[in-house]
C-alpha cells in the first residue's frame, strides 16, 4: 500500500512536470513573450536580469523567449517521429505477430538490420540523404525507432495472439483486421503507452544532438540544440543561452523518462523495475 | 546443439552485415536528384565532362546489382573508394581519424562500465522508501543529461577555476602521454555519465534480484559472511544481464562520441563523418558509417557469444 501512494507521488510529479513543459510549448504564443527572433544588439550577452530573465544571445533575443519557443520546435519534431515510428513501426510488429510464417520472418529481419546501426549515426545517414532541417530530422528519429518499435511490440502480441480470446474471436468468424484493431491493439495500450514515452525522452535527446551538429533545424529557428552550438562559440562573454539551453533539454527529455518510468510501475506490475 | 547455436549465431551475423552494407551501399542512390551534380555543385563547376567522369569513377553508369557487387567485393579487400576531393583512398582517412574515437570510447566505457560495479553493488545495500526514489529519480538524471552540455558546462568551469589549462584538441598518446590522458579527462567524464547512469541501476536491481535467490540464502545459512556473498555470489550472477547491456552501450557511444568529439575539437571519425557530409563527399560518407556500424555489429556478437559461454542456460535456448 505505501510502495503504491509512493509511485503514484512519482506519477503525479512526472506528470506535472510533462504537462508544464508541453503547456509552456502550446501556448508559447499567447504567454506574452518577447519576439524569439527580435534582435536587439545593445542588449546583447547580457546575464539574466530584469527585462531578459535568462539573458541574452550573441544577437540580443531574449533566452527565455527562444527556450520556450524552442520546445516548441524540439516536440513538434520528436512528437511526430515517435508517433510515426510507432504507426509503422507498431503495425509492423503486431502484423508479424498475427501472421507469424515468412512475412515475419523476412519483415523481422529487415528490422534487425536497421536496428543494428548505432542510432545517431542512422539518424546522420538519413539526414546526409536528405539534407539537413527539422523535417530530416523528424525522419530521420522515426526511421531510428521503427524496429525499436516493431520488436517491442512484436513480442507481447504474438503472447496475446495466442490467447484464448483470440481464438475465440476467430472462432466467431471475426476478420484479420477486426481481431488486430479490437483485440490485440488494445492489449498492447500499456506498453505503447509506456515506451512512447521512454522513446520520447531518448528522441528529445537524439533531435538536440542533431540540430547541435547543425543537422536538424537550421537558424534562426528557435532550437534548443542550436542554442547551445552557437552559445559555445560565446561561451566565456556569455554563458546564459548554452547553460540554460541545455537545462531545458535535461528537464524535457528528465520529464518524459520519469513519466514512462512511472508508467510502467503503475499500468502494469509484473514490469516492475527492481528499483 | 552448441555447434548448431554458434553456426545459427553466425549466419545472423552474416545476414546483418551484408544488409547493412546493401543499405550504405544505396545511401548515394537514394540522394534526391543527382547526387553527382550535388556532389559537383558543392564544390567546383559542373560541366558534362566532369558530371560523367565522376559517374564512371563511382560506377554508377553500371547495373545496381554489379555496382553492389563491385563495391562489396572491394570494401572486404579493404577498399572502400577514394576521397572525392583529396582523392586520397578512403581508408587512409578513416585510419588517421579511427584512433581518437576508439580511444575515447574505449576510455569511457571503461569508466563508465568499471566504476557502475562498485557504485551498483554499494546502492543494492541500501533499501528503503526515500534511497529508492533518489536511485531512480538520479539514475534517469545521468540517463537524460546531454552529454554535449555536459561538456560544455565542464569547459567552462575549468577554464574559469584552472585558467590557461588547454582542454580542447587532441595529441596522440605516442607523442605525448600524460597531455593525451589529460585532454580526455573532460570529454570521457561527459560520455561516460550516462552508461554509469544506466548500468549502476541495472547493477542494484541485478544485484537485489540475486540476493533473494536461494544460492544466496544458502550461502548466508552456510554461515558465510555477508561481504562475501554480495561480491562472491550475488555480484557474480548479476553480471551476466550486464555484459549484454555493456555491448549494447557501444551503440550510444560510437554515436555520443560523434558529439563529443565536436564539443571537445577532437578529430576523430565523428567529426570526418561530418566534414564529408557538409562537402558532400559520399564515399567517405558511406565508408564511415559503414566502419562504425561494422564494428558495433561485431561487438555485440562477440558480446553474445561471451554470454553463451558465461550461461550454458543461453545455448539450449
Amino acid at each position: 500500500m505505501m510502495s503504491y501512494f509512493r509511485n503514484n507521488r512519482l506519477l503525479a510529479f512526472a506528470t506535472a512536470l510533462v504537462v508544464f513543459q508541453v503547456a509552456l510549448a502550446v501556448f508559447a504564443p499567447v504567454l506574452g513573450l518577447q519576439d524569439p527572433f527580435a534582435q536587439v544588439i545593445v542588449q546583447r550577452m547580457k546575464g539574466p536580469n530584469a527585462l531578459n530573465w535568462l539573458g541574452t544571445d550573441q544577437l540580443g533575443r531574449d533566452v527565455l523567449a527562444r527556450i520556450i519557443h524552442g520546445y516548441r520546435t524540439s516536440l513538434l519534431t520528436c512528437l511526430t517521429a515517435v508517433l510515426l515510428a510507432l504507426l509503422v513501426g507498431g503495425s509492423i510488429g503486431i502484423l508479424a505477430a498475427y501472421y507469424r510464417g515468412w512475412f515475419d520472418r523476412i519483415v523481422m529481419r529487415l528490422m534487425d538490420v536497421i536496428f543494428a546501426f548505432p542510432i545517431l549515426l542512422l539518424a546522420i545517414a538519413v539526414i546526409a540523404i536528405l539534407g539537413a532541417n527539422s523535417f530530416s530530422a523528424a525522419l530521420a528519429i522515426a526511421v531510428v525507432y521503427t524496429p525499436i518499435f516493431a520488436r517491442l511490440l512484436r513480442g507481447p502480441a504474438l503472447v496475446i495472439c495466442e490467447s484464448e480470446y483470440v481464438e475465440g474471436a476467430r472462432a466467431i468468424g471475426a476478420s484479420d483486421l477486426r481481431i488486430m484493431v479490437s483485440h490485440v491493439l488494445p492489449n498492447l495500450a500499456s506498453i505503447v503507452l509506456v515506451q512512447t514515452s521512454l522513446l520520447l525522452s531518448a528522441a528529445i535527446l537524439v533531435e538536440a544532438s542533431l540540430s547541435f551538429l547543425g543537422l536538424g533545424a537550421q537558424p534562426p529557428t528557435p532550437s534548443l540544440g542550436l542554442m547551445l552550438s552557437e552559445g559555445r562559440n560565446f561561451l566565456l562573454l556569455a554563458p546564459s543561452p548554452a547553460i540554460f539551453a541545455g537545462l531545458a533539454i535535461l528537464f524535457l527529455s528528465f520529464g518524459f523518462n520519469l513519466l514512462g518510468d512511472a508508467l510502467r510501475d503503475s499500468l502494469d506490475p509484473r514490469l516492475k523495475a527492481a528499483t | 546443439m552448441r555447434a548448431k547455436f554458434f553456426l545459427g549465431r553466425l549466419a545472423d551475423l552474416a545476414f546483418v552485415l551484408i544488409g547493412v552494407s546493401f543499405l550504405v551501399f544505396l545511401m548515394i542512390r537514394l540522394v534526391p536528384g543527382d547526387a553527382v551534380t550535388i556532389m559537383l555543385g558543392a564544390n567546383t563547376e559542373i560541366t558534362p565532362e566532369r558530371v560523367a567522369e565522376l559517374r564512371a569513377r563511382l560506377g554508377l553508369d553500371q547495373s545496381l546489382l554489379v555496382q553492389y557487387w563491385l563495391w562489396l567485393t572491394g570494401a572486404l579487400q579493404g577498399d572502400l573508394g577514394t576521397s572525392v576531393w583529396t582523392g586520397r583512398a578512403v581508408t587512409e582517412e578513416i585510419g588517421a581519424a579511427l584512433w581518437p574515437t576508439l580511444e575515447l570510447t574505449f576510455l569511457s566505457l571503461l569508466v563508465g562500465a568499471g566504476l557502475s560495479i562498485p557504485l551498483g553493488a554499494f546502492m543494492a545495500q541500501a533499501r528503503g522508501n526515500w534511497t529508492e526514489v533518489g536511485v531512480r529519480v538520479g539514475a534517469i538524471a545521468g540517463l537524460t543529461i546531454p552529454s554535449f552540455w555536459l561538456g560544455i558546462v565542464s569547459i567552462l568551469l575549468v577554464s574559469k577555476l584552472l585558467p590557461g589549462t588547454s582542454v580542447l584538441g587532441y595529441v596522440p598518446f605516442t607523442e605525448d602521454p600524460l597531455d593525451n590522458l589529460r585532454r580526455m579527462v573532460l570529454p570521457v567524464f561527459a560520455l561516460s555519465l550516462p552508461i554509469l547512469a544506466n548500468l549502476s541501476r541495472l547493477v542494484r536491481s541485478a544485484m537485489l534480484d540475486a540476493m533473494g535467490q536461494d544460492y544466496v540464502r544458502t550461502a548466508r545459512a552456510k554461515g558465510a559472511g555477508r561481504r562475501r556473498v554480495v561480491y562472491k555470489h550475488a555480484l557474480r550472477n548479476a553480471l551476466i544481464p550486464f555484459i549484454t547491456s555493456v555491448g549494447v552501450s557501444m551503440g550510444y557511444l560510437l554515436g555520443g562520441a560523434i558529439v563529443v568529439e565536436q564539443v571537445f575539437a577532437i578529430p576523430g571519425l565523428g567529426r570526418l563523418v561530418l566534414g564529408a557530409i557538409s562537402e558532400r563527399n559520399y564515399p567517405l560518407v558511406q565508408a564511415t558509417i559503414l566502419v562504425m556500424t561494422a564494428s558495433f555489429v561485431l561487438v555485440n556478437f562477440a558480446v553474445d557469444m561471451l554470454y553463451a559461454v558465461i550461461d550454458p542456460r543461453v545455448r539450449r535456448r
